[in-house]
């Protein structure tokens, strides 16, 4: 059975995070140097064989994103760090930033010489001040110690707006604009924060550009799912015993996840589902808990990995009840430019509220499943594509909760 | 307190920086008053409209007066299976206001937010930005007078 494996955290606990003598002592900044020795066409293709896919949720190839960037001319190109972490039951970001901030700004420097920018943004949200200092404290050290080099990393604090975790959405923020995500083609490598190109990575997937540069893409690519290799940050919320986070090879089991490193449910009673990736994750049942955490591998069950929350609940709970939560939330989390997801989010959670209170029946749940397929397929973002996946994959798997409430 | 237009003009250099300016000003005063933001148009030029549309986009941002002290109810999944009804109950009782009011005296200002990345401790608040974990009903009293 897997064994938790840290990457991204690996210097977790060891090091003094404010202290970057600390990040130097442990080989911090090596990679940089090395990256820099490479090449830069060498340097994408060592990053593209890791196979490397981006850890915020949509999974594309990393090095893959950056040879678009790198092979785009223009006299301004921009690396963003998407630290706008706001899908619910997630830390993980926060506890990269909080304990090894050095290796997210060395992670950067390496996309910034791979694709020829000089010029870096953190979008760091703004329910994290605490980090957005550590974070400016840590640029500070670097640039004193001349690492950066002529790159330069300003931190953006984002504004409590869920949807600007959408790259596009993102964007338009630090350009100070509403949070709207953007009409794609064109896409941010080719055309992104002002109409430069841009790449936009999460804070664990440039965490673990130093590792890979250093030891190399084929010793990442040879870790956990070959088809999504490497490592995976999972926070655990909910009726697990440890409610705590873990960092595991991409081969690991649900089940493992929850019963060996979860510890089980909480008070000796039984499993029921468990949401992965965040608050629009799919609800899984027991009999789907083998699947692999990675990111087709969960594609294959009609689930998602996400940002790896990981919401654990035990047979007590009601379903409908939790469902009808989330539907509250994409409602007042639509940002509202596109109509199927400003009035699907809201029907949505108009059409679960009447269920939850007893007051719905079976064709409302009819209703609901037409209106969670049209939305997937029409809405503009991510955000309303998958909205509603918990309402109908809790239909789907958990019917009796639902006819427990019917009129 | 420092004056609003040198707040604003002390950011007036960063590009696309209004939304930067509307932290500096909320830090200042709790809230954005209407005034600076049709000082923050002027100084990053867009319309009052546009800037006022920033403003209140974002739901960490606040347009309203509010009181010395924001708690902020965190009310995702996590939370709310951990309880997190009868905590915003209880804070209403001990308080005597509803979400999104301010105490009579200007002390607190009660309001909801969606996750804020604590979540290995549920329930979750947040008074000014700092955390307070593993909330229950029968800990608000003691909590919240820690804040004179």
């Amino acid at each position: 059975m897997a064994e938790e494996m840290r990457i991204v955290l690996r210097n977790y606990g060891k090091i003094d995070p404010l202290k970057i003598e600390d990040y130097l002592a442990q080989g911090g900044y090596k990679a940089l140097e090395k990256a820099r020795s490479m090449g830069q066409a060498a340097l994408i293709d060592d990053v593209k064989k890791s196979n490397l896919r981006g850890r915020g949720g949509a999974g594309f190839n990393c090095g893959m994103k950056w040879s678009f960037a790198a092979s785009a001319t223009a006299d301004q190109k921009y690396v963003i760090c998407n630290a706008d972490e706001g899908e619910p039951g997630t830390y993980k970001d926060r506890l990269i930033m909080e304990n090894d901030p050095q290796s997210l700004l060395e992670g950067m420097a390496i996309c910034a010489y791979a694709i020829g920018a000089n010029q870096g943004y953190i979008y760091c949200r703004g329910e994290y001040p605490q980090v957005i200092e550590i974070l400016n404290q840590a640029i500070d050290q670097a640039k004193a110690q001349g690492l950066l080099g002529d790159f330069d990393i300003e931190v953006r604090s984002g504004a409590g707006a869920y949807v600007c975790g959408e790259e596009t959405a993102l964007i338009e923020s630090i350009e100070g604009s509403r949070g709207e995500p953007r009409f794609k083609p064109p896409f941010p490598p080719v055309q992104g924060l002002w109409a430069k190109p841009t790449i936009v990575n999460n804070v664990e997937t440039f965490a673990n550009i130093p590792v890979i540069v250093d030891k190399g893409g084929a010793w990442y690519a040879d870790i956990g799912n070959p088809a999504y290799p490497g490592t995976k940050v999972f926070t655990l919320t909910g009726d697990v015993n440890n409610r705590t986070f873990f960092e595991v090879p991409t081969d690991t089991t649900i089940r493992a996840l929850v019963f060996k490193f979860g510890g089980g449910i909480r008070g000796g009673k039984k499993f029921k589902a468990v949401q992965i990736g965040g608050t629009s994750g799919a609800f899984i049942p027991e009999s789907l808990l083998d699947t692999q955490v990675a990111f087709d591998a969960m594609s294959a069950i009609g689930a998602t990995l996400g940002s790896g929350a990981t919401f654990v609940l035990d047979e007590t709970r009601d379903l409908v009840d939790v469902s009808t939560r989330i539907a509250k939330f994409f409602e007042h989390e639509s940002c509202g430019k596109c109509a199927p997801c400003r009035e699907g989010t809201a029907r949505m959670h108009e059409l679960m509220k009447k269920l939850n209170e007893g007051k719905g029946s079976s064709k409302d749940v009819a209703l609901l499943e037409k209106l969670g397929r049209v939305m997937s397929y029409s809405c503009l973002c991510g955000l309303g594509q998958a909205a509603p996946a918990p309402v109908l994959t809790t239909i789907k798997h958990f019917p009796a909760d639902y006819n427990a409430k019917l009129m | 307190m420092a004056n609003y237009k040198d707040i604003i003009n002390g950011l007036k250099d960063k590009q696309g920086g209004i939304i930067e300016a509307f932290h500096a000003l909320q830090r200042e005063y709790n809230y954005i008053p209407e005034e600076a933001i049709a000082e923050a148009a002027q100084v990053f030029g867009v319309s009052q409209a546009q800037a006022y549309g920033v403003a209140t986009f974002y739901s960490y941002l606040s347009v309203e007066k509010r009181g010395k002290y924001i708690i902020r109810m965190c009310e995702s999944a996590p939370c709310h299976v951990a309880g997190a009804d009868e905590v915003i109950k209880a804070i209403e009782k001990h308080l005597g206001i509803k979400v999104g009011e301010t105490t009579a005296d200007g002390k607190f200002t009660l309001e909801l937010t969606e996750c804020v990345g604590q979540c290995q401790a549920t329930p979750v608040i947040t008074v000014n930005s700092e955390p307070v974990f593993n909330v229950s009903a029968a800990k608000v009293p003691e909590i919240l007078s820690a804040y004179k």
